[in-house]
């Protein structure tokens, strides 16, 4: 079963002809870079940690040599430290926190020496052990979410199935995140650690159409559920129907996991002001368009993207209008686009008043995605909110169904890998500590 | 401009540099190329009948990221014949009749070093070291620090050589021995116009712990070599200083980590009059005599101190016995809130490594069981916000502070922690304590 996900990766990929901003270190930069480390007690970088690794231990692990235990150490709290150091945004969870960074030095550069360590290191740096009474657990999506509740299920030695939808797991590490971050088949292979941990990953099922959720149900002791987001929303607007315009996590994924290449990019609009709407813009300006402007509807310090990405786009040669809200889309007597047409905005809303074109060949929206609302309903007992998110219990993923349990962007909205990570982790951990109370008062009471 | 220009027991130099008998000073075109990069003086290599070496011979200690710390060789004595060596020196000494060329010896009988202090002595040398130091090889054959381990030997065989010297003569002592002073006044005895110290310090550098060989790896086995470097610095220091407090004004040529003009001035400050230096040249080069001669030159000027001689022994007084420490004397650490960072490396220290007396957070602290003060340490009011560090700021439970200087040792940030003089009674030292009968503290063996 090794590396069958790998092949099913095509080489001439979008995404392969783009380079990281962040390369591997040598064993040299590594080790003078982690002897820099102070060594904090209660180290702001561990607390900054959605997954509290414990930062200072596993860099003095790569000052001493220790490669196993440093990557132990990573692995312990987050069995997606490899994807996630490179696709954290560090500058504001552990390198913002550094003490060096309120002194003015350069914060440790912790994204990159656990990159190191966790690519460096042996395949085998953790090893599940074998549960004297194996639990049965599947998990729906194999995501960021769903791999970390399984792993760490798993490592105590329980039976795991995932069951993915779509051809490759891994979630959005695989579809979705910006290639100058991670490739597809580093996440493929990070996918295949917790393969090796025992975890069984069926790809192509879909729940409803090829399994029931009544037969999950049944045939499981629990059933996690790391669903991810849906489609990319829609504008609503006239003209959006037809060819040039895409979905952003849509488009991403074509980049990241179609044949066939470059594209040849012409002038892109990217309507949004998120951190998807920042990675498609750079994308776009990385894979050689001709002009890449965001829109957005509010001003500049509204933007939920993270500032630091926003400078770097403007590095990579994107341009930005802010107070601006896209009314229509408007393509030539062929059907192809030639402008977005914008309207001004007051507090994001648009108000009347002059519209002008930008003039475009591709529009790119990534205004959210839409909530897997009929998926989660199948599980009885599982609510959703206003906002369509899954209403779980956030330190333990309880849900309103005692077998469900649940964490990742279905619950949170969309937020980082890291927090999937840490949500299906600690689901996983609250059920193991559960099951050891029980089994503690099935000891007494026999006793 | 400070005179740099120096005169040991005789022997002249332009500035108190001088390369030590080492592999820098092997050969005329080394000396020579050091000379022109300003080093005063140089103690040629040791001369006697030419040995065989061993490859590999050195082995180094790497700290923090940072290259040879410490530093072991076991290279013996000049492995060229003897009368290269000499029309080398006479040649050397033709071209530099200002700078200090010293010759050092080591061979066997009466007759030996007669023949070969008169052979050398014809060079026009400026002077002779004795060398009965060398920890390895050399003295398994009953030279080197098998002389310089026993007082008897050193006044002997200074005796035989000044029975036919004409310039001056250093014995180079070993700091493999109990007490350096005796050796010093051994060589005294002998007649010897000074010392020169320390020789390497007897040690083995670690362990190839796949092959279970120790370092430096000669084959299969390896010995026991002479530890050399910034490391030892600290050691040669002390016995500088304890022969320039027995045998006052007894000529000094100190040996042992000297790399930068701060090693230099505080050997000088500790009785020394020359200085010689090895590990830093191996490590970078005859070019580090440029920081030790403009270093030692502006720090003179800075202090009105018109010649280098000014600053010999200038602290060899307050080096004393620890009988007559002032015992009411008292620092307390003090942390700047305005400069730390919040890394907290103080409390750790102070928690694991000393008093117990750094806390972080507003609550006031129970003092340990083990305390001297009683009741809680206080934590500060109002509670100190940090400029760069917020809230993490530590607290020091003054009255609890034994004035260690560890956290001052372990903080990063150079001034955040001081140590503050704070009350202080009328000076008691212990050998005065002893004298009015107070030589006795509660809580004894026999109380």
């Amino acid at each position: 079963m090794t590396a069958t996900f790998l092949q099913k990766l095509p080489a001439e990929r979008a995404e392969a002809t783009l380079q990281g901003r962040k390369p591997l270190m040598t064993e040299g930069e590594a080790r003078l870079e982690a002897e820099r480390c102070l060594y904090c007690a209660d180290a702001p970088c561990t607390t900054a940690c959605p997954t509290t690794i414990d930062v200072p231990g596993f860099i003095k692990r790569i000052a001493s040599g220790n490669l196993r235990g440093s990557a132990r150490t990573i692995f312990e709290q987050n069995i997606l430290g490899a994807s996630c150091s490179r696709v954290c945004p560090v500058e504001v969870l552990c390198e913002g926190a550094c003490v060096y960074e309120a002194w003015q030095h350069k914060p440790i550069a912790i994204g990159r020496l656990q990159r190191f360590a966790t690519e460096r290191a042996p395949a085998d740096v953790l090893v599940a052990r074998r549960a004297p009474a194996a639990r049965r657990v599947a998990c729906v999506g194999a995501g960021p979410a769903s791999l970390a509740f399984a792993a760490t299920l798993a490592l105590d030695g329980h039976a795991v199935v995932v069951l993915e939808q779509r051809a490759l797991p891994g979630g959005l590490n695989t579809t979705g995140v910006a290639p100058y971050k991670l490739h597809a088949d580093a996440s493929l292979r990070e996918v295949e650690r917790v393969r090796a941990l025992g975890v069984e990953i069926r790809t192509g099922v879909e729940v409803g159409r090829d399994v029931a959720a009544a037969q999950l149900l049944a045939e499981n002791d629990v059933v996690f559920l790391g669903l991810g987001l849906g489609d990319d929303a829609r504008l609503g607007v006239p003209g959006e129907d037809g060819p040039g315009v895409v979905g952003a996590t849509a488009w991403i994924e074509r980049m990241k996991l179609a044949s066939g290449g470059r594209p040849a990019l012409g002038r892109v609009v990217v309507v949004g002001g998120g951190n998807t709407a920042i990675d498609v813009a750079r994308e776009c300006a990385l894979l050689g368009a001709t002009e890449v402007t965001l829109v957005y509807r509010r001003d500049v310090d509204a933007m939920s993207g993270y500032a630091h990405e926003m400078n770097a786009a403007r590095v990579d040669g994107v341009k930005l209008i802010v107070r601006a809200s896209p009314v229509s889309i408007v393509r030539d007597a062929a059907g192809g686009v030639v402008a977005l047409r914008v309207a001004v905005t007051d507090k994001g809303a648009p108000v009347s008043g002059p519209e002008r074109d930008i003039p475009c060949d591709l529009v790119a929206l990534a205004i959210g995605q839409s909530k897997l609302r009929a998926l989660a309903r199948q599980f009885p007992g599982v609510a959703l909110d206003a906002r369509g998110c899954l209403v779980a219990n956030p330190s333990t993923g309880a849900t309103g169904n005692a077998k469900v349990f649940s964490g990742g962007d279905c619950v949170n909205g969309g937020k980082e890998v890291v927090n999937a990570v840490a949500e299906g982790r600690d689901a996983a951990r609250s059920l193991l500590a559960r099951w050891s109370r029980d089994r503690l008062q099935t000891r007494h009471a026999g006793a | 401009m400070a005179d740099l220009s120096i005169d040991i027991a005789g022997i002249k130099s332009p500035n108190p540099f001088w390369l030590a008998s080492a592999p820098p000073a092997n050969t005329g075109d080394q000396v020579s190329r050091a000379f022109d990069a300003g080093w005063g003086g140089a103690v040629w290599k040791t001369l006697g009948d030419p040995i065989v070496n061993t490859s590999s011979r050195f082995a180094a200690m790497d700290y923090a990221g940072g290259k040879v710390m410490g530093f072991n060789n076991i290279e013996l004595i000049t492995d060229r014949p003897l009368e290269v060596n000499l029309r080398e020196i006479r040649e050397v000494k033709r071209r530099y009749p200002g700078h200090a060329v010293v010759v050092s010896l080591m061979t066997e009988t009466k007759r030996d070093w007669h023949t070969l202090i008169r052979r050398v002595e014809d060079t026009g040398c400026d002077g002779l070291e004795l060398n009965f130091g060398c920890p390895h090889g050399m003295c398994e054959r009953g030279m080197g620090s098998s002389v310089g381990q026993e007082p008897k030997l050193i006044t002997e065989i200074t005796r035989w050589v000044k029975e036919v010297a004409r310039t001056p003569v250093l014995v180079k002592l070993t700091p493999n021995t109990g007490d350096v002073v005796e050796a010093a006044q051994a060589a005294r005895d002998g007649g010897a116009d000074g010392v020169s110290l320390i020789n390497t310090i007897k040690s083995l550098m670690g362990v190839d712990l796949e092959r279970m060989v120790p370092n430096p790896r000669v084959g299969d086995a390896s010995t026991n070599g002479g530890y050399c470097g910034p490391a030892v610095k600290p050691i040669a220091l002390h016995m500088v200083a304890a022969i320039a407090r027995e045998l006052r004004g007894y000529p000094i040529s100190g040996i042992g980590g000297v790399s930068t003009w701060r090693d230099a001035a505080e050997f000088l400050a500790l009785g020394s009059t020359s200085v010689q230096v090895c590990t830093a040249v191996m490590h970078l080069g005859y070019r580090v005599v440029g920081d030790l001669i403009d270093g030692l030159n502006d720090w003179l000027d800075a202090h009105q101190m018109a010649s280098v001689r000014e600053l010999v022994g200038r602290a060899v007084p307050a080096y004393r016995d620890w009988g007559e420490l002032d015992l009411t004397y008292k620092v307390v650490a003090r942390i700047d809130d305005k400069t730390c960072i919040g890394c907290q490396k103080c409390v750790v220290a102070c928690q694991d490594g000393a008093h117990q007396c750094i806390f972080t957070g507003r609550e006031d602290r129970p003092r340990p069981a083990h305390a001297h003060a009683s009741g809680a340490a206080r934590a500060p009011f109002p509670f100190p916000v940090g400029a760069l560090a917020g809230e993490r700021v530590p607290w020091v439970d003054e009255p609890e502070c034994v004035g260690c200087n560890l956290c001052q040792l372990v903080c990063p940030v150079a001034g955040c922690i001081t140590m503050a003089e704070v009350g202080g009674g009328p000076r008691d030292s212990w050998n005065e304590r002893v004298a009015r009968g107070a030589g006795k503290v509660a809580g004894g063996i026999h109380d």
